[in-house]
């Protein structure tokens, strides 16, 4: 059992020389000030991203009560298309990536490998408090018309459409952009060098592996999509021709740059949720984790392979033929590691003593729904049938399969398990399956159909269409509606624990990951005395025995 | 490194894992490990611009475009003064590891000169060429790319500058404790290398078209 111990040999934790103050808890306003603490700044982030999903989701909505019917009648198309840039840019930057990585990521890493705080605090807040600014830029962008190029803001539709609202838009990306660096290199350096002594590589939780490898990525992808927007921004408003071919510029070249960035984007935000899944099964299954390596590695191994497939969103981009071949066999490739981890989850819950907590089920949902999505993306990995379906609903089923099934179910499936560890209290299970029927329903109504809408080649990105696909788009329209409803029981479900349900014990989930051997919630500086771990973090259901067998 | 980032009781403590310690209440001095990070982020977002240039250039029939002159005399000698400045920085830094202020400071002063030096030859350049921001896709990527180096250079230059206003203070820096000072010096390098790689770009490549 990996427990807080003191080490007998260390008398120097027990003579006093230490004279720690035990700093008094964190009152509610600290929460929305400038605080460095690594615990406050991931509330900070799950909640602000939190709002922005809900701004995100109104969004959504309000798109789908326009795609009820083929006419543009209930928002004007102009607006339709700020709402879908919005739209995509919130839920990608403002929701996912902070929630997952700065989120979960601030929260727990430093309370998973025994460290008292990231590596630079003051970063971590300033990071984080670039986000809230880039929020409002977004928003604020609506009063001059709201960007209207999509949330990849190609040129020459980003150069000619609302510069005003493009260019808070470029200003909030870059905000974000930054905060995504400086929040990267802090997680390099804190999981590289701030583990506690006692905690080897091949001991580091799984989730420690997964935003190690989605930092690496962030940290040289995102300064590519910097360069990318600010050529865009000069283009914009200073005169230069980078992206005007009638001037000696290339719109290729943007395209470029933006997915150097934004195919790794998918990564970072897949990669944290892929660490979640690897704690949330082994411990309400009760089972060791199937391939640990095969796990660990295979989140480097996408890391990698991740930054060497761009071009397949570029096929149809006049891409010459052999490039066309080496991002579809480079794409086939970057699945492989992604199958690793779907087959050691399943192995991992095969045979287990499954408890369907709330946080299981997302966890399973989220299998069985990112399998599609990943089945739908290599489909699309193919340049042949990518041609057919390219800028189709059938991009738009893939993607939000992916990542509303996969990132948001994985989401909620964190806020699930962790909740107890950040608030101290339990959350309603009754609620929580209600709110998973209804989300897992709820999305399959508004995603599935749009496979078949886009196969029979519906264009995305219009707010008007040809009335064949009328009926298909009321089914969407209704599962969006579910979905919308959905977040009533999570709401409620939420708020009420939070300040009344059950206090949580310090390992409800009998958890052996380092984070559960401090109080719910934990203290200020995470421990009085930093534990000391003796077993790896997976060995549920073993006895000390076959642990050490394990072990090797 | 270690000296500095050793909380200042395990001079006394007899035999105590340091590690422990570093990892247990004092806070890690890790700033140095951050900035090589940030730097490998920040050198990606060059690398961004250079592609971007590469690949106009790959496609320009001429390069650089009819009308344009590259001078080469006032950038040759400008980077002249600010490679060099890379090694007088690195004096600055044997010079605080020998616990020798003065030196510190004498060579910080003329490194921070060079760089001055190096940012207004750049901006008399801007301002006696014949073209501007946005005459033509070279200009663009020329204006572009030195002035958002010139942005680093400046930034450098301050951190020089906060090296030099923070040595005043008797004892801010020693021997074993210097963190500050080899962050600067890191980041100098980082702003000499980007504009040698630069400098073969715009002023080099250019000549043979």
């Amino acid at each position: 059992m990996t427990q807080a111990q003191i080490p007998l040999d260390d008398t120097t934790l027990l003579s006093g020389q230490e004279h720690h103050p035990i700093h008094k808890p964190w009152k509610w306003y600290d929460y929305f000030t400038y605080n460095i603490d690594h615990k406050v700044i991931g509330i900070q982030y799950l909640v602000t991203s939190f709002v922005f999903y809900l701004i995100g989701g109104l969004m959504a909505v309000a798109m789908r009560m326009e795609l009820a019917t083929p006419d543009p009648d209930f928002v004007d198309p102009s607006l339709y298309n700020a709402l879908l840039t919005n739209h995509g840019t919130i839920m990608i930057f403002l929701w996912i990536v902070p929630a997952a990585i700065g989120g979960f990521g601030n929260y727990l890493i430093p309370l998973m490998i025994g460290a008292r705080d990231m590596a630079f605090p003051n970063l971590n807040a300033i990071a984080f408090w670039l986000n809230p600014p880039a929020g409002l830029l977004l928003l604020g962008s609506f009063f001059f018309g709201g960007a209207q190029a999509g949330w990849t803001s190609y040129p020459p539709l980003s150069e000619i459409t609302a510069p005003v609202a493009q260019s808070m838009w470029i200003g909030a990306i870059v905000l974000v952009g930054t905060s995504s660096i400086l929040g990267a290199l802090n997680f390099i350096v804190t999981i590289l060098m701030m583990r506690v002594p006692s905690l080897s590589w091949d001991r580091l939780p799984l989730f420690c592996w997964a935003i190690l490898a989605t930092s690496a990525l962030a940290l040289v992808s995102t300064p590519v999509l910097a360069a990318g927007l600010i050529l865009l921004l000069f283009d914009i408003n200073f005169g230069t021709s980078f992206f005007k071919p009638d001037e000696g510029g290339n719109i290729i070249i943007y395209q470029h740059l933006f997915w150097f960035y934004s195919h790794p984007a998918v990564y970072l935000m897949i990669l944290p949720i892929f660490g979640v899944m690897s704690e949330i099964i082994p411990v309400h299954a009760r089972k060791p984790i199937f391939g640990y390596k095969a796990i660990a590695y295979s989140s480097l191994a996408i890391c990698l392979v991740g930054l060497f497939v761009w071009v397949h969103h570029m096929f149809t981009s006049g891409t010459p033929p052999w490039m066309r071949l080496f991002f579809t066999i480079s794409t086939l490739i970057v699945a492989v590691p992604t199958g690793v981890k779907i087959f050691s989850w399943v192995a991992t819950l095969w045979g287990g003593k499954i408890r369907f907590t709330s946080a299981m089920l997302f966890a399973v949902g989220l299998l069985g729904m990112f399998v599609l999505g990943g089945l739908s993306g290599i489909t699309l990995g193919v340049a042949p049938f990518d041609i057919h379906v390219h800028d189709t609903y059938y991009i738009v089923a893939h993607f939000h399969y992916v990542l509303f099934g996969g990132s948001v179910f994985g989401l909620y499936a964190a806020i699930y398990h962790w909740f107890p560890k950040m608030t101290g209290r339990m959350m309603n299970e009754k609620l929580g399956q209600v709110h998973f029927v209804m989300t897992f329903i709820g999305a399959n109504l508004t995603f599935l159909p749009m496979h078949s809408l886009g196969m029979h080649g519906m264009p995305r990105r219009v707010a008007m269409y040809d009335p064949q696909f009328t009926a298909l788009n009321k089914l969407c329209t209704f599962g969006a509606f579910m979905l919308a409803a959905s977040l009533i029981p999570f709401l409620i479900n939420a708020i009420w624990s939070w300040s009344r349900g059950p206090k949580a014990s310090a390992n409800p989930w009998n958890a052996l990951t380092l984070e559960w051997t401090t109080a719910s919630p934990p203290i200020v500086e995470n421990w009085e005395v930093l534990p000391v771990v003796t077993t790896g973090p997976y060995e549920y259901g073993m006895s000390e025995e076959e642990a050490a067998a394990v072990e090797g | 490194m270690t000296d500095a980032t050793a909380p200042t009781g395990a001079a006394i403590a007899p035999q105590v894992t340091t590690e422990v310690q570093a990892n247990d209440h004092a806070h890690p001095d890790l700033r140095v490990w951050g900035l090589l990070t940030f730097l490998v982020s920040e050198s990606l977002m060059f690398g961004g611009f250079f592609a971007a240039y590469l690949m106009v250039r790959g496609a320009a029939s001429q390069w650089p475009p009819e009308g344009t002159e590259v001078e080469l005399l006032l950038p040759a000698i400008n980077t002249v003064i600010l490679v060099s400045s890379s090694f007088v920085i690195h004096l600055g830094d044997v010079a605080i590891k020998k616990n020798d202020i003065g030196g510190l400071r004498k060579w910080y002063a003329v490194t921070a000169l060079m760089g001055a030096v190096f940012l207004v030859g750049q901006a008399y350049e801007y301002a006696t060429l014949g073209y501007g921001l946005s005459s033509n896709i070279f200009a663009n990527c020329f204006y572009l790319m030195t002035g958002f180096h010139g942005l680093h250079v400046f930034i450098g230059l301050l951190l020089i500058l906060g090296v030099l206003w923070r040595s005043r203070r008797a004892g801010h820096y020693s021997d074993h404790k210097h963190t500050g000072v080899e962050m600067a010096e890191i980041y100098w390098h980082f702003v000499d290398i980007i504009w040698i790689v630069l400098f073969a770009l715009l002023y080099i490549l250019t000549q043979f078209s």
